[in-house]
């Protein structure tokens, strides 16, 4: 392919462009819309696994056992929490143990620790594998005899999950009948390119030029649409991310860390599904209405 | 240049156009095609430029067969032959000098060849002058003349002229078929189906009569041989 050729695709596809204004506005829209919400849904789900991932620590099951259990029951113990289904792992935590924590994070206040009994309970730190078994683990093991109290932030992780879910499965709903409706627009757009063409095509046609040579404006400019629609997404996503960002930073217990490599990763999604759109919808048109 | 076998064409629709037809076109013929209209003279420059593939029979073009021919070597078949209709079919919104270089682009020539040849041509059709002029700015003599331009600008071994005049007066026709004679003298064949009279038997070429999708006459040096 000559240089000078995909010159001529270029220019061709932009001469169309702007004959199809409205029409093309129209598919940028569309594809717009379609590729916020997969931006917006993305977004959503990368933050909800951030904080997941930092509420993951403290996602272990703490459990307290009664005063007076003796060696042999905790051994007992600890093998009946490791076989319960969805542990990963667990860990005995003796009293002294904790304590020499509770020190260490009260580093300088040392002697307000000094007690003549050690008051904290024998525990376990018992881990998930799953945020969604962390439930049934926890009333499994507080049936267990021995065990005191059972803690663990049921609440957040449930919700966030749950949330998690939902935004994903509704997400992919919106997101493909979206991208059908702008492949559709696309397709549209296209058709009515080639219709107001079709004497240049026919004239193309009995001067010898190839298929691809019709064929390749076409394509440009459902390229050209998709990736309009993509940029124009992309630039509402950063902003209004940037500014919900800033904007849940000034909570503290919420750590949103958003990476910046996640942000481009997603960016870059967002144009990728913005040239498929348009090279899907163009082909379907020159395919059905460019008979070459 | 030209071979055809007991080429028969008929269409889905079941009209049968052309029936048993076995003709020689030798490099250099000048040929007119004539015969009533719906005779058949279209499909047969139809199947010469591969627009329409035989039923049956074989078609020779320059020594390939074009009814085995695959789709995607359609194109440079045609860049070998040049075309004329009679509404012309330029696009009206580029320039004279552009639609005669749209030829060559779509033949993905060079900007180096372009600039070279599309003036040498227009000079060959008498139109340097009008070279940045719209076709509508043009007399149809004058639009046939790019369309001829075109044509010839990627050195075809043959043109095929459907009634190139049948949208011109009497004098302009004789100027575009002075035009023809002088490229045929070059060494290109010409087939061109007409219904002018005067113009077969003034020139006295190569005619070949189709009626009913049959070859009903073939002689050198004929005449048009219907009442006009």
């Amino acid at each position: 392919m000559k240089v000078r050729t995909v010159g001529y695709y270029f220019q061709e596809a932009l001469t169309s462009l702007r004959r199809n204004g409205l029409m093309a506005l129209a598919s940028v829209g569309t594809v717009a819309v379609a590729l916020l919400i997969l931006g917006g849904a993305l977004l959503t789900v990368l933050n909800a696994n951030n904080i997941m991932k930092s509420v993951e620590n403290e996602l272990l099951i703490s459990v307290y056992l009664q005063e007076g259990v003796d060696e042999t029951a905790i051994g007992d113990l600890e093998q009946q929490i490791n076989d319960t289904p969805g542990v990963a792992k667990s860990r005995f935590i003796s009293k002294e143990e904790s304590l020499e924590k509770l020190r260490q994070q009260f580093g300088e206040t040392k002697g307000s620790l000094e007690f003549s009994r050690n008051p904290l309970p024998d525990s376990f730190e018992v881990n998930a594998e799953k945020s969604n078994l962390v439930k049934g683990i926890a009333d499994k093991i507080r049936g267990l005899s021995g065990v005191e109290k059972v803690n663990y932030p049921a609440e957040v992780v449930q919700k966030l999950s749950t949330l998690v879910e939902w935004v994903r499965l509704i997400g992919a709903v919106i997101i493909i009948l979206l991208a059908l409706a702008a492949v559709f627009l696309i397709s549209t757009t296209i058709r009515l390119t080639v219709f107001a063409r079709r004497r240049e095509i026919g004239i193309m046609k009995f001067l010898g030029a190839t298929n691809w040579f019709i064929r390749w404006p076409f394509v440009l400019e459902g390229v050209f649409l998709g990736l309009a629609g993509a940029l124009v997404s992309g630039l509402i996503l950063y902003f209004v991310n940037f500014y919900i960002v800033e904007a849940v930073k000034q909570f503290p217990f919420m750590r949103v860390q958003t990476d910046m490599k996640d942000v481009y990763i997603i960016l870059g999604s967002l144009l990728g599904g913005g040239i498929f759109i348009g090279a899907i919808g163009s082909v379907i048109s020159v395919r059905k209405f460019l008979q070459v | 240049m030209i071979q055809m076998y007991n080429v028969s064409m008929i269409y889905p629709n079941g009209v049968k156009a052309l029936t048993d037809v076995s003709l020689h076109v030798r490099k250099g013929d000048f040929i007119f095609l004539v015969g009533p209209s719906g005779a058949g003279k279209s499909t047969l420059t139809k199947l010469i430029f591969r627009e329409e593939l035989p039923t049956r029979g074989q078609i020779m073009v320059n020594g390939i067969n074009i009814a085995r021919m695959k789709d995607k070597e359609v194109p440079y078949l045609r860049r070998k032959i040049g075309v004329i209709f009679q509404d012309f079919r330029l696009l009206p919104n580029k320039s004279v000098y552009d639609n005669v270089a749209f030829a060559l682009e779509v033949a993905e020539a060079s900007s180096k060849e372009i600039k070279k040849l599309v003036p040498a041509v227009l000079k060959l059709v008498g139109l340097t002058n009008k070279a940045d002029m719209l076709p509508t700015e043009l007399s149809g003599g004058e639009q046939q003349r790019v369309s001829i331009a075109r044509a010839i600008i990627n050195n075809p071994i043959m043109i095929i002229a459907d009634e190139p005049t049948g949208n011109l007066d009497p004098e302009t026709s004789w100027e575009i078929m002075n035009l023809l004679v002088e490229i045929n003298k070059l060494g290109t064949t010409i087939i061109m189906a007409t219904h002018a009279k005067d113009i077969v038997d003034g020139l006295k070429k190569r005619v070949i009569a189709i009626e009913n999708g049959r070859v009903v006459r073939d002689e050198q040096k004929g005449a048009y041989g219907y009442e006009s």
